[in-house]
């Protein structure tokens, strides 16, 4: 028995090993408290609003939010007659009509927000060659998740003077290779926020981050509410099996 | 039970074909050894882990699409749009690793207590077969989403084929259905995917077929030898796998519900690039032991043979283990070598998470070249030399003293002392 | 065989009568089933209409483009929905018969919310073709309304079957006027 406990530690410390791959030459994340972290997570409404303002005056510019349709704005805390309004601020390209051409109309909540390049390809001739992506899983898709990206965004600094920059490319010590395409997104007071949260880079960093957490797993909320009370039922289900294995059991000796 | 059996329908089916006697046979008066620890619950923890991924996927692949276009944004769809989509998606990625984990447990029970061992050698081989076809069957699933992870970890394993001489390059295109992984590649890894479950099921009967001949092994390692040594499998073997369950399916929610991600990549979120590598390529968690053997051997084939090796040796346990005594219980030496060489594999796993850099080169190769060793050179020579202690005369005497008594009704037998 | 002092439960021997089923068994066993229903649930539920399916379950559609006399198709869950902006002489025509003896006896102000428009699911009740009748050209069969090319259905000016082995009226979808020419459809 003692056996077998000492090889489920050893298992439980190569496990915790396992979690976290070896990095190279990169800025230490801080972590920071997110409202939705933990079993009791939640979104806050408010940053999220604020994120999307963030998304929507500075970032759609170059980056996609291919997986997001206007009607799933109503999670934020929007009703359906603002969103409606947010829609029809965007043309959307439909067809082919009667006459076999391509038209645009307004937007309606039914339809995905419009990536602002029609392709690949014309994303990077705008940038330089590189290609900013799509920000609807950033993320999930990075090591680090939200406490990466808000070290990103937050991070930017003038390079060290042994550090050569390539032409066109920015300092940043949390990329992996320290140079990204992107130049600093955010200058303070870049977004007017209409809560009247001053609009610092830390301030909008977190309201934008948190905003792309939602765009990539809106399900959270509802993941971990269901999750207690699944666990709570499990706990006492489990329970019960035991109390009845006991009493089958003692009916003989074991 | 005997008025059921009186009722006429059942009378009717009966004489036709008699499935409840089977049923009655095989689940309610099965003697199982009185012995066994929870150890042995993971052999019905594993059957259910299949039936959970049998219903899950199933029912996935309602809304999933398998063409490259369109396979990453139907994931999404599944998680953004689909009533529990997200639920459906975490639980049958997660089941994976669950069903990884219940049935590698169980694979070391096997070996620390000695159960591959005669009569159960086929049992053993086909439980084997099961792990085989279980790793081509996750290979292919992790294909399908179409992240980066799926499209390199696949373009990686798959080149391995190149290394046969002579039909290498011609197996590989076969393989592909073209010059590089691609549509045609994921088209048919989801009918693979689909299909391979339901064979694996076909080896899951004829495991417990192979299992019902000579029945359980038990923590001694000692053969039943009488009714006293057993208890009919139900009630008391159904109730405590009930609560094994209970225990599995928290774990399994805990991972669900509070950390879906944690065992798999970030990278897998990026929609395939075929013009952009990742810069670490790492397999899931549990192919990860055989992709360090893999690496560790330079030369392209001899590391494809070693990681095939890796598992394909496991089949000539009941050989290469020459002791008499089957369970480690008896074997103190044995006992040892056995969690050395756990944490062999746990040593091997961590350093295929990590690139081929430094210190992981050389701790992999002593790893991998000890995992060898173990079978090669350490179990044979074990079982010549190792003085074992005395086996008990069987399976009740610790129990029940000289004799013991039968368990049905609700006799609770005084303990006699001789 | 003795009984042992402590258990009171049901023995499971062969025969014996449990006329009291042990609470901790009974208690296990309907956790057991509400679990087994909670994991059955997502598993058909998963199969009803998704998010994005259910969006365009409604449609809003402009009706200001469309002259009078003229028709327009549009698209709502699948299926196609005619719209026509009607003439006096077909709201007179809709107006000025006798239903009695109708297949589907149905009085026009019951079908339409404003007598100027007319908005039907156009699917033959039949067998499901699309009947013919809104390009100009197309034939409008014997009560100028529509007509189904598969098996000869007449529909008259307020949709409804007059001639043909169609059982029912052109179906008319659930709608509400948003405004004087905006409705939302579904």
């Amino acid at each position: 028995m003692m056996r077998a406990v000492m090889g489920a530690a050893a298992a439980a410390i190569v496990f915790a090993g396992l979690a976290g791959p070896a990095s190279a030459a990169v800025g230490e994340i801080e972590k920071q408290n997110w409202s939705f972290d933990g079993v009791f997570g939640k979104f806050d409404k408010a940053a999220l609003q604020r994120g999307f303002q963030v998304y929507k005056e500075v970032c759609a510019g170059c980056h996609g939010l291919e997986y997001i349709a206007f009607r799933n704005l109503t999670e934020l805390g929007l009703n359906e007659d603002q969103v409606k309004a947010i829609a029809a601020e965007y043309e959307i390209e439909d067809g082919p009509d009667d006459e076999g051409e391509m038209f645009t109309r307004p937007a309606i909540l039914a339809d995905i927000l419009p990536s602002p390049f029609a392709n690949d390809n014309a994303a990077r001739a705008s940038n330089n060659g590189a290609l900013p992506p799509d920000l609807s899983l950033i993320a999930k898709a990075r090591t680090g998740g939200p406490d990466y990206l808000h070290a990103l965004l937050t991070g930017y600094v003038d390079a060290p003077a042994d550090v050569k920059i390539n032409e066109g490319m920015s300092y940043n010590p949390y990329f992996p290779g320290n140079q990204i395409a992107m130049p600093p997104p955010i200058d303070d007071d870049a977004v007017e926020y209409t809560d009247g949260t001053p609009a610092t880079v830390d301030q909008m960093s977190l309201d934008v981050v948190h905003f792309l957490m939602w765009a990539a797993e809106p399900k959270l909320e509802i993941r971990k509410r269901m999750g207690i009370k699944v666990i709570l039922f499990l706990l006492v289900l489990t329970a019960l099996f035991y109390a009845s294995k006991r009493k089958v059991w003692s009916r003989i000796d074991h | 039970m005997e008025k059921f059996m009186q009722n006429p329908i059942v009378r009717w089916v009966e004489y036709r074909l008699p499935v409840f006697a089977f049923m009655n046979h095989q689940l309610v008066d099965y003697p199982t050894p009185r012995n066994l620890n929870y150890w042995w619950n993971f052999g019905s923890l594993a059957g259910i882990a299949l039936v959970i991924q049998i219903v899950t996927g199933i029912v996935l692949a309602f809304h999933y699409t398998p063409q490259a276009d369109l396979a990453f944004a139907s994931v999404e769809h599944i998680m953004r749009n689909v009533n529990y989509g997200w639920l459906l998606r975490y639980v049958h990625s997660n089941g994976a690793s669950m069903f990884f984990i219940v049935v590698f447990i169980h694979l070391f029970r096997g070996m620390y207590y000695g159960s591959y061992k005669a009569p159960r050698e086929i049992l053993w081989w086909l439980g084997l077969v099961i792990l085989l076809m279980m790793m081509a069957t996750a290979f292919m699933g992790y294909v399908l989403p179409w992240g980066q992870m799926s499209y390199w970890g696949a373009t990686v394993i798959t080149n391995m084929f190149t290394a046969f001489p002579l039909v290498g390059d011609w197996l590989t295109t076969l393989l592909w259905g073209g010059f590089v992984v691609g549509n045609p590649t994921l088209n048919r890894f989801f009918s693979l995917h689909y299909l391979l479950p339901f064979m694996i099921v076909g080896v899951v009967v004829v495991h417990l077929w192979a299992l019902h001949v000579h029945k359980s092994n038990n923590p001694l390692g000692i053969d039943m030898k009488g009714p006293q040594d057993s208890l009919p499998f139900h009630p008391y073997y159904t109730i405590k796998d009930m609560y094994g369950l209970g225990i599995f399916l928290l774990v399994f929610a805990y991972l669900v519900f509070f950390a879906p991600n944690m065992l798999g990549e970030a990278d897998n979120y990026i929609p395939a690039n075929p013009l952009v590598t990742p810069p670490h390529i790492v397999p899931e968690w549990y192919f990860l032991p055989f992709y360090s053997i893999l690496r560790a051997i330079p030369d392209k084939l001899l590391g494809v043979i070693g990681m095939f090796g890796a598992t394909m040796i496991l089949f000539a346990l009941p050989w290469l283990d020459t002791s008499k005594v089957r369970s480690a219980k008896f074997r103190p030496i044995f006992k040892q070598f056995f969690w050395l060489f756990v944490l062999d594999v746990l040593v091997l796993g961590w350093v295929g998470k990590n690139p081929p850099e430094g210190m992981f080169i050389i701790i992999g190769r002593v790893a991998s070249v000890y995992y060898f060793a173990h079978f090669l050179v350490i179990l044979p020579l074990l079982g010549k030399f190792e003085k074992t202690c005395p086996l008990p005369e069987s399976i009740g005497t610790p129990v029940l003293g000289g004799g013991g008594e039968m368990p049905s009704g609700a006799a609770a037998a005084k303990r006699e002392k001789s | 065989m003795t009984n042992s002092t402590s258990a009171a439960g049901p023995t499971g021997a062969h025969g014996e009568d449990e006329t009291r089923r042990d609470f901790l068994y009974l208690a296990t066993g309907a956790m057991t089933a509400i679990g087994a229903a909670a994991i059955a649930w997502p598993l058909v539920q998963n199969m009803n209409p998704s998010a994005d399916v259910l969006a365009l379950s409604s449609i809003e559609f402009d009706l200001s483009p469309i002259e009078v006399g003229q028709s327009v198709t549009v698209s709502w869950r699948g299926k196609p929905v005619f719209a026509r902006h009607r003439t006096p002489e077909e709201i007179t025509a809709a107006n000025d018969v006798d239903i009695k003896n109708f297949r589907d006896p149905e009085a026009d102000s019951d079908r339409v919310q404003k007598p100027e428009w007319l908005i039907m699911v156009g699917i033959c009740t039949h067998l499901g073709c699309i009947p013919l009748g809104q390009k100009s050209g197309e034939p409008k069969g014997d009560f100028d309304g529509w007509f189904c090319p598969c098996h000869g259905s007449h529909y008259d000016t307020s949709g409804r079957i007059r001639i043909g082995p169609a059982p029912r009226n052109l179906d008319v979808p659930e709608y509400v006027f948003l405004s004087d020419t905006v409705i939302k459809i579904g």
